[in-house]
């Protein structure tokens, strides 16, 4: 096996073909309960493609070791993959430089390193953090966490009905103190697609940096952060046909380099002492003890993945089939939409009347249909529309209109049980 | 397979549309509040005891299917009975709901209609909520949680 250079000779599909994407999925072919898998819950996560699991059983068969420490052949092997991965990464987001890539254990860390490395150090009593109704609970906590320990106060641009982020509040909102402006660049619970380039550049403008939460944006859209101009940009792997516990915080350098290091330990140092530690030059610098090494190889057969497939083509068939769902949806008598963004992905949320979420994902699970029913660890948007929680159908770029169609079939048979 | 009309029996969906004891008592001897983060299911527990028997238990709330019939079989069950008695109760009702669906389970009347929830592990909690919120109330802590 040849560490390097797995990916980069695969074709680009030129269009797109959801049967034979769906046959790259080993688990969309399992049943459940009978009937066959539809899974509608890749906001939540998504399925791994055979070339994710062969790439991760490869590296454990033929290349597991440590890497950065060893002259062993194995951890080469390891050490070429694993920074392979990173460039990857890189070149997946449009990133500058490797440098500006920090491997995390997923979007949740890299906002908690952003907070307690660069939001610790640098805010003072009486900043401002800046976030919105839409934001996802690891896009909330950790930013009370560090108002709590620096003074600073956080600040929530509401939402409008449709679920869109009100612009004219967010300008309003902006103000001197605004150190950190924080948001989702795709709603997990609504399916909003953000404003975040206007985002950035009005923050900007004002002296704020700003991260962008990216978990439920990569995984259907092309993501250049140097065109966004943003200064942080968080995403999961998971959420993106990669195993979990790995993810990307990619930061601006010169931002990075003078951040403190967020946790302390192996790989992280350059030279320790008892008297003095010298920290090692970034992204290592945020990268305490051993990764997880093969879940950042599957990682980086995600990406690989995702760039042989015509990813406009891909979008444009996601974008029809939650167009389908949400129209198909709407007919039903009693249902009632939850978010109605102009710019949508991935997400149809909504309500039938009568029926509490919870039992009618149970009943939609007994007909094979897999959804996330509840708040989706977005109390505050549920609060918005004063509901407690919403049945959400999230899509993959596997999913098909039939399958929309059984989910159609399913919800009748929940109104049956509840008529 | 795991039948659903084994869980959304005839009982449950019309004490869920007609929830029985679904209002507040003025000044109660003892109340609750229970939640159960995973659904966002809350209720208020409202419990009025005399000497040591239950005289009257009402409930408010939002909830799934499940925990709303279970709330209101429960009240219809407990009252007019010792704390005690709903205490033992609730400790046999527990057992119902959480033994392997194969094995067998003594009957508890009406309350047997939530056996059905065996089959259904995530939704154990839907069904104990209530009592996991009586049991509260009537150890007096203020506030209780399913997880």
């Amino acid at each position: 096996m040849t560490p390097t250079a797995s990916s980069a000779t695969a074709p680009v599909r030129t269009t797109f073909d959801v049967q034979k994407v769906r046959r790259d999925f080993p688990i969309l072919s399992e049943r459940v309960h009978g009937k066959p898998l539809v899974y509608l819950d890749s906001a939540n996560t998504s399925q791994k493609p055979q070339a994710v699991l062969d790439a991760m059983d490869d590296y454990y068969r033929h290349a597991n070791a440590n890497i950065h420490r060893a002259t062993h052949l194995l951890s080469e092997r390891a050490t070429a993959l694993y920074e392979g991965a990173r460039a990857k990464a890189a070149a997946f987001i449009n990133a500058p430089d490797t440098r500006s890539i920090v491997l995390t254990r997923g979007t949740t860390d890299g906002i908690n390193l952003v907070a307690q490395s660069y939001g610790r150090s640098t805010l003072r009593a009486g900043d401002e953090v800046l976030i919105s109704w839409l934001e996802h609970h690891s896009n909330i906590v950790p930013w009370q966490l560090l108002c709590e320990q620096t003074g600073a106060v956080l600040r929530v641009v509401p939402i409008n009905a449709a679920g869109e982020i009100d612009l004219e509040q967010f300008a309003a909102l902006l103000s001197p103190r605004t150190r950190i402006v924080s948001m989702s660049h795709v709603s997990n619970a609504l399916g909003t697609v953000n404003p975040v380039r206007e985002i950035t550049e009005q923050a900007h403008a004002r002296g704020a940096v700003v991260l962008i939460d990216g978990a439920q944006a990569v995984p259907h859209l092309v993501v250049d952060v140097q065109s966004l101009d943003c200064d942080f940009y968080v995403f999961s792997s998971h959420k993106m046909f990669g195993p979990t516990g790995v993810g990307v915080l990619y930061g601006r350098a010169s931002l990075l380099e003078a951040m403190p290091p967020y946790q302390g330990g192996g790989d992280m140092i350059a030279s320790v002492t008892f008297e003095k530690t010298l920290y090692n030059v970034v992204p290592y610098k945020f990268e305490a003890g051993t990764p997880n090494i093969g879940g950042v190889v599957g990682f980086g057969a995600a990406v690989d993945y995702l760039m042989t497939i015509d990813r406009d083509a891909a979008h444009a068939h996601e974008d029809a089939v939650l167009e389908y769902a949400t129209a198909r949806v709407r007919e039903i008598p009693g249902s009632r939409i939850i978010g109605e963004a102009r710019q949508k992905t991935g997400v149809l949320s909504f309500l039938l009347e009568g029926v509490h979420p919870h039992d009618a994902g149970t009943i939609l699970d007994n007909e094979g249909v897999a959804v996330r029913t509840g708040q989706h660890c977005a109390q505050p948007v549920m609060d918005r529309y004063g509901i407690t929680a919403t049945i959400r159908a999230s899509l993959g770029i596997y999913n098909t209109r039939e399958e929309i169609d059984v989910l159609i079939d399913a919800l009748e048979r929940v109104r049956e049980v509840f008529a | 397979m795991s039948d659903l009309s084994d869980l959304y029996q005839e009982v449950i969906l019309d004490h869920n549309k007609r929830p029985r004891n679904f209002r507040t008592i003025e000044s109660p001897s003892h109340r609750a509040e229970g939640y159960n983060p995973l659904c966002g299911d809350r209720l208020n527990l409202y419990v009025q005891v005399e000497g040591d028997v239950i005289r009257d238990v009402a409930f408010q709330g939002s909830g799934c299917a499940i925990s709303k019939a279970s709330a209101s079989l429960m009240t219809d069950a407990v009252k007019g009975r010792t704390v005690e008695e709903a205490r033992a109760l609730f400790a046999r009702f527990h057992h119902v709901v959480t033994t392997p669906p194969a094995e067998p389970v003594e009957d508890l009347g009406k309350l047997s209609v939530l056996a059905g929830v065996r089959e259904f592990p995530v939704r154990v909690k839907c069904a104990s909520l209530a009592w996991h919120t009586l049991k509260a109330a009537l150890a007096r802590e203020s506030r209780t949680s399913t997880e």
